[in-house]
């Protein structure tokens, strides 16, 4: 418990030091940094997290069980790298006067991405299913 | 009696206890929590590192050495960040169903602390999604927000840490049991024998299509190495920003280390408002300390002594490269005008645009034997783009502060 109380004091201490920071920035700036906080969490809990569950439901009932786990290892990987690909994918900072930033052709690297993951969820299949058949041997030779 | 619209029965908020997915848990959130936070710690430790970088008036300044100090521990913060994203991601979807926990409203003494703990998890899910959406974009030069971004990220970034940690003090109990508790054999798990039938909405169990049979999917572990496959991934597709070898297979990043003489370009000359007519002929550069002023041509700092130096330009937003660099010692140009070795120096530059127009070097860079006014980089005279008539390249020291089209130095003593 001493533990605990002395860990929350050190982060109240912290989370206050950076809320008077926060706090001394211009005014305008504190209003457009708190519209950025609350839609930070508005986005995630009211769009992303319900999409999430939605589509997660109607992937349980189209994806075959035997291909469950291989398609939710490669959404998972697939949409949460594209989702720190957006900035790069969107080319928000490209500048006309400054070939250096973003000279990469992103959605081409994104395809490339997103095939690799679709060849190893193809070929994880068999692979697994090798697997799979050792185990049940084992798991048979086990006492009950 | 006719039926009014309020009666039309409307489907209910969902409550914890509809998401009955067995791979949300305690054993799968404190794993992942864990990785979470060291990678948010090391993202704040880096943070601040680069924050006392950028401080005028620290009571110490950063060491000379190694030249690569600020190129490692910038690419590990944005690096650290860029790991966060996926593992954020999966952590809060292992939680999502907290979100409609029950409200005691009947004991007041509950309610105010289930209150407090909400608005405690509230106030890190803002500040850690604002930390990462901010970092991200800012690594990719996107600013779709007015607030002033460092001092700001700066801010939020004391607010992510101290509610993280009131998090774990919270969560301590919770996050000791979760380790403690006993997982499934890896076979039993990973064939689905521990997946536990899914109940539909109404309450009813699933039908399952084999009685008896276990339903087969992924696993909690499946989930767990999952989000660290996603977080390497991630990692290694934007970390040929910053590392050399991995250049080519870093799809998503926003730097090649190419450009014009070898080296990316943060602002260009159009961009700071420095045009064409900065010529060989026209350009001086002016050395002041007190009353006595020194003024040079191009020419001039070319008939000093030349020396050439292999050192990166490692920038804020995560991306360096090496390069050599060719130019006369700053310790020398500043000998013109008798400068003391403890004075710290304020560098002008012919920039009209964009923050860093005026910077100060602090003593310990001025004097290195390393620290440039480059002229030449790569073997070929500056272009404008990189900074011609002349520029600072220094060791160990952010890109912002490697000023460009330098016109004006004044000895601070």
């Amino acid at each position: 418990m001493r533990t605990r109380l002395l860990l929350g004091a050190v982060g109240v201490l912290a989370g206050a030091f950076g809320a008077l920071r926060f706090l001394q920035l211009d005014f305008p700036d504190i209003v457009n940094a708190v519209l950025w906080l609350a839609g930070g969490v508005a986005l995630h809990d009211a769009v992303i997290a319900p999409l999430t569950v939605g589509l997660t439901v109607l992937a349980t009932r189209v994806v075959p069980e035997e291909w469950r786990t291989r398609v939710t290892v490669a959404l998972i990987v697939l949409v949460t790298v594209t989702v720190t690909a957006i900035p790069v994918l969107g080319r928000f900072g490209a500048r006309p006067d400054n070939p250096t930033i973003l000279p990469r052709d992103y959605l081409a690297g994104w395809l490339v991405f997103a095939a690799v993951v679709a060849v190893c969820t193809l070929l994880a299949r068999p692979v697994s299913q090798r697997l799979h058949g050792g185990r049940r041997k084992r798991v048979s030779r086990s006492p009950g | 009696m006719v039926r009014g619209a309020h009666d039309v029965k409307r489907p209910p908020l969902p409550t914890e206890a509809s998401f009955t997915s067995p791979l949300r848990d305690e054993r799968l959130t404190a794993r992942i929590g864990t990785w979470l936070g060291i990678a948010f710690g090391l993202c704040f430790l880096t943070g601040l590192l680069s924050h006392w970088y950028y401080l005028y008036d620290a009571p110490f300044f950063p060491p000379v050495r190694p030249v690569w100090g600020y190129r490692v521990t910038q690419g590990v913060h944005v690096l650290s960040g860029t790991a966060a994203i996926p593992l954020l991601l999966v952590k809060l979807w292992s939680v999502y169903p907290k979100l409609f926990g029950e409200v005691p409203v009947g004991h007041l003494r509950a309610l105010a602390i289930n209150l407090a703990e909400k608005a405690s998890i509230a106030v890190l899910v803002a500040a850690s999604i604002f930390e990462l959406v901010t970092g991200l974009a800012n690594s990719a030069q996107w600013y779709p927000w007015s607030f002033s971004f460092r001092p700001t990220h700066y801010a939020v970034a004391w607010i992510a840490i101290g509610s993280l940690i009131v998090h774990i003090a919270v969560k301590l109990p919770i996050i000791r049991g979760a380790y403690a508790a006993p997982l499934p054999e890896p076979d039993a798990e990973s064939s689905g024998l521990l997946l536990e039938p899914r109940v539909e909405p109404g309450g009813q169990e699933a039908s399952n299509p084999l009685p008896g049979q276990p339903r087969r999917g992924p696993s909690r572990r499946t989930i767990l190495r999952t989000a660290f496959l996603a977080s390497g991934v991630a990692v290694l597709a934007a970390a040929g920003n910053t590392v050399p070898f991995l250049r080519r297979i870093s799809v998503f990043a926003v730097r090649t280390g190419e450009g014009p003489q070898g080296v990316p370009i943060n602002r260009s000359a159009q961009a700071a408002g420095v045009t064409s007519s900065v010529t060989d002929t026209t350009f001086r550069l002016t050395l002041a300390h007190g009353d006595k002023e020194v003024t040079l041509s191009r020419a001039d700092l070319e008939a000093m002594t030349q020396r050439t130096h292999h050192l990166p330009i490692a920038c804020v937003e995560g991306w360096s490269a090496s390069a050599t660099w060719t130019g006369v010692r700053l310790s020398e140009l500043l000998g013109l005008v008798d400068a003391p070795t403890d004075a710290n120096v304020k560098v002008r530059s012919l920039q009209k645009r964009g923050a860093f127009g005026v910077t100060e070097i602090p003593a310990s860079f001025a004097q290195d034997s390393l620290t440039l006014l480059a002229l030449k980089l790569n073997g070929d005279d500056l272009t404008l783009d990189h900074g011609f008539p002349c520029r600072l390249i220094a060791p160990n020291r952010p890109g912002v502060f490697q000023t460009k089209w330098v016109t004006r130095m004044e000895v601070l003593a």
